[in-house]
């Protein structure tokens, strides 16, 4: 029927197709919707920068204006991956300004952003718009301030967790006078002073700035002058909160805050003075999202203080110093809560400030809505996760990380098999899951069993044999990314079904049981795999003996072949 | 008693460093005597922070790399900050550094060189510190205020405690800086 309307009709409906999943889904139905998907395709999404060459890219999308790119495998998070591995944005950006594509917005995760990469992309796009850089690397101040005095149109610039080396430049002070179009900037992550006056200058001129996150170079008084001119933000990240509480500049400050009636997202507070935090008070009814998961400063008594005063959160970053007894405030106060994450004060391990599944319980029981959960703790029981799992059935996001990874449950001393048997069991939508504490294979004949809508499973330390992994690449049919560290899956487990790697994004396997020798088999049964193994340790010329035992091994699915651009320990098989 | 005075003013992220202070007096003070922190040590004192998390706390898990899973920037993003401001005689402006990103008293004096240009680090006299114009040939010796508010020679004590103490650093020209106390002064006004 469809296929009568004459093609702008058609393109005219396709442009309310917005989801990558949907247009996809379009392109595969005949020869003329492929034809008019592609030609009207903007955003396009790539969730491993080598599984695709640019230029097959941009082949496909001519009219191509957002680019979401993902580089390094998720455990580069954790340093797994060796320095060096890659994920560079050069050669996509440099294929883009060739091809003349007008390109307006860049989103990267966990890629390497050279400064002459930032230069040539703010040379190259005269429309350019948005720039997303989450966990990347390899760039300085030098190239943010390219960014700055080239990108005219500039909406955003949001820097989150990157590692920028600093030069202590005036990079904020490039942004032309003439750029007043800035919605959202995000410098948190950034660790040196910036130029208060530029930085006060450029919000006063950008009227339809809704969202900034400052670093923790940026003092209240300049905070407060900030606000004075920025009412409208939405969304405000604070760096510094010291000052004296006597203070003019705290007055003042205090005074203002009462008048930024539509912040309704607030995160930083990354150096702060615990009795400045009365300052903040007024804006937090209204707040539905907030990240302390920064504020070291803010501990115990202080923090259930301020937890008090949101009652509309819906999503709270918070670090484990909270304890179970503030996680029982927020359980009563937070009733609305989606996602909860809370990370490790101290990462390795400090007893005294701590959450157990007596926390984690009390949420559930608090909060019905929650959906999404990180949580760092000392122990958790079966018979929590069981209540859990009750309370909480619309999980889609479920990731317990227990500080001690192999430690059973402390009441019965059983492994944890049963409790995240419940999860999976109960969370029928769950998209991503990770474990940690003793774990047996039964764990994944659970998982395989029933988690049918899992996308990404991350374990670690857990299972006893092959059957283990077998469970889940057998039963999880929508896998596409799975990640392994230190488990005793071997060959067997690799090999049993080779054609399923097809069908997932990647694997990771480190400190497994994998021998070099099926890799190379896995490598040539499957030519549209990457097989990578890194030996980091091997001297350049010793060629691997095929029963050697492989210590990481990332595999990935590809239309582009082997990469050229590995560095000599990486051998793509 | 020292010590909890101490953890009642600074924040838990210097307990560690207050840890670090009664770390270094059992090491190396005389038993039974109540000595102050103003002694000096020698510079092989290791990071004692680190080394006393793994004797509480010597589980396995901290031999584990990317256990438990925390970002490397969240980890370093949860270190303190401790910035400074740095003045030196004769320069009309100020300047500051977080103590936090150096390792060593090395790190730093190469930072104040780079900082204040025209001035050269000079290793003079065993470990003290002095820094030279190389211009006009004035010599230069870096200071600090410590917490109490006495001026102190920077390098009298271990690198940890020094960035725990310290509330701003001046470069004095030498010949004045002896008016403020070289070591043996130092000692007097530390012991009560």
């Amino acid at each position: 029927m469809m296929n009568y309307f004459p093609d702008e009709v058609i393109e005219h409906i396709f442009d309310y197709v917005v989801s990558h999943r949907d247009r996809n889904a379009l392109s595969l139905v005949c020869k003329s919707w492929y034809r008019i998907e592609r030609c009207t395709r903007q955003r396009v999404f790539i969730g491993n920068c080598y599984s695709i060459t640019p230029e097959r890219l941009i082949q496909r999308f001519p009219g191509l204006k957002s680019l979401t790119l993902k580089g390094k495998p998720h455990f580069a998070d954790f340093s797994l991956v060796p320095y060096g591995w890659g994920g560079f944005v050069y050669p996509w950006i440099e294929a883009l300004a060739k091809r003349r594509v007008g390109l307006e917005e860049l989103r990267l995760k966990r890629m390497v952003v050279s400064d002459e990469s930032l230069e040539l992309l703010s040379r190259s796009f005269t429309n350019f718009k948005s720039l997303v850089l989450v966990s990347c690397e390899g760039f300085t101040t030098d190239g943010l301030a390219a960014v700055a005095a080239n990108c005219r149109y500039l909406r955003e610039l949001d820097l989150q967790e990157n590692e920028v080396e600093d030069h202590k430049g005036q990079w904020l002070s490039c942004f032309p006078d003439s750029c007043t179009s800035l919605v959202s900037l995000n410098f948190a992550c950034l660790k040196g002073e910036v130029s208060l006056g530029a930085l006060e200058r450029l919000v006063a001129r950008s009227p339809n700035l809704k969202s900034l996150k400052l670093n923790r170079s940026v003092p209240l008084d300049a905070l407060q002058r900030i606000l004075t001119r920025a009412p409208q933000l939405a969304d405000l990240g604070i760096g510094s909160l010291v000052h004296d509480p006597e203070s003019e500049a705290y007055i003042k400050l205090k005074n203002t805050i009462l008048k930024c009636k539509s912040i309704t997202s607030l995160s930083g507070l990354l150096e702060v003075a615990p009795h400045c935090l009365a300052a903040i008070y007024p804006i937090c009814p209204n707040l539905t999202s907030l990240n302390l998961s920064y504020a070291a400063g803010i501990q115990g008594s202080d923090l259930i203080k301020l937890i008090r005063h949101c009652v509309k959160l819906q999503r709270l970053w918070i670090m484990d110093c909270i304890g179970d007894k503030g996680l029982g405030v927020v359980a009563q106060t937070c009733t609305d809560l989606q996602e909860l994450r809370v990370f490790p004060s101290v990462p390795f391990g400090n007893p005294a400030a701590n959450v157990t599944e007596v926390g984690l319980v009390a949420i559930s029981m608090g909060c019905p809505k929650l959906h999404s959960l990180l949580y760092f703790c000392h122990q958790m029981t079966n018979a929590a996760l069981i209540t859990v799992a009750k309370n909480c059935p619309n999980f889609i996001r479920f990731r317990l990380c227990i500080l001690d990874a192999t430690k059973p449950d402390p009441d019965t001393m059983q492994p944890l098999d049963e409790g995240f048997g419940a999860i999976v069991q109960s969370c029928r939508r769950l998209r991503r899951l990770s474990l940690s504490g003793q774990l047996t294979d039964q764990v994944f004949l659970y998982i395989g069993m029933y988690a049918e809508k899992l996308e990404m499973l991350s374990i670690a330390f857990a299972g006893d044999s092959d059957k283990g992994m077998l469970y889940v690449l057998n039963g999880c049919k929508k896998l596409r990314k799975l990640e392994i560290r230190d488990c005793p899956f071997g060959d067997m487990a690799l090999l049993t079904d080779v054609g399923k790697y097809e069908t997932m994004r990647s694997l990771w396997m480190s400190s497994c049981e994998v021998t070099v020798g099926a890799c190379k088999l896995l490598a040539k049964k499957m030519p549209r795999l990457n097989v990578e193994i890194f030996n980091e340790n091997e001297q350049e010329d010793c060629s691997l003996e095929d029963g050697q035992r492989v210590e990481k091994m990332y595999l990935y699915r590809t239309l582009a072949g082997k990469r050229k651009d590995a560095p000599e320990y990486v051998w793509t098989l | 008693m020292w010590s909890q005075s101490q953890s009642s003013i600074h924040s838990s992220e210097s307990d560690a460093a207050d840890c670090n202070l009664k770390e270094t007096e059992l090491t190396l003070g005389l038993p039974g005597t109540k000595t102050a922190a103003k002694r000096y040590f020698s510079d092989t004192v290791e990071d004692l922070a680190t080394s006393l998390d793994k004797s509480k706390f010597p589980t396995y898990k901290e031999q584990v790399v990317g256990w438990p899973p925390v970002r490397a920037s969240r980890k370093n993003a949860l270190k303190s900050w401790k910035l400074v401001k740095v003045a030196v005689d004769g320069a009309p402006y100020l300047r500051k550094v977080d103590l936090e990103m150096y390792e060593s008293y090395e790190d730093l004096m190469r930072e104040l060189e780079s900082m204040f240009c025209g001035l050269a680090i000079r290793n003079h006299l065993m470990n003290e510190r002095k820094l030279m114009e190389s211009v006009n040939g004035i010599e230069y010796m870096p200071t600090y205020e410590d917490k109490d508010g006495d001026w102190m020679l920077v390098g009298d004590v271990p690198w940890k405690m020094f960035v725990e103490s310290c509330k701003r650093i001046r470069l004095v020209i030498s010949s004045e800086a002896i008016v403020l106390g070289p070591r043996s002064s130092s000692k007097c006004s530390g012991s009560t």
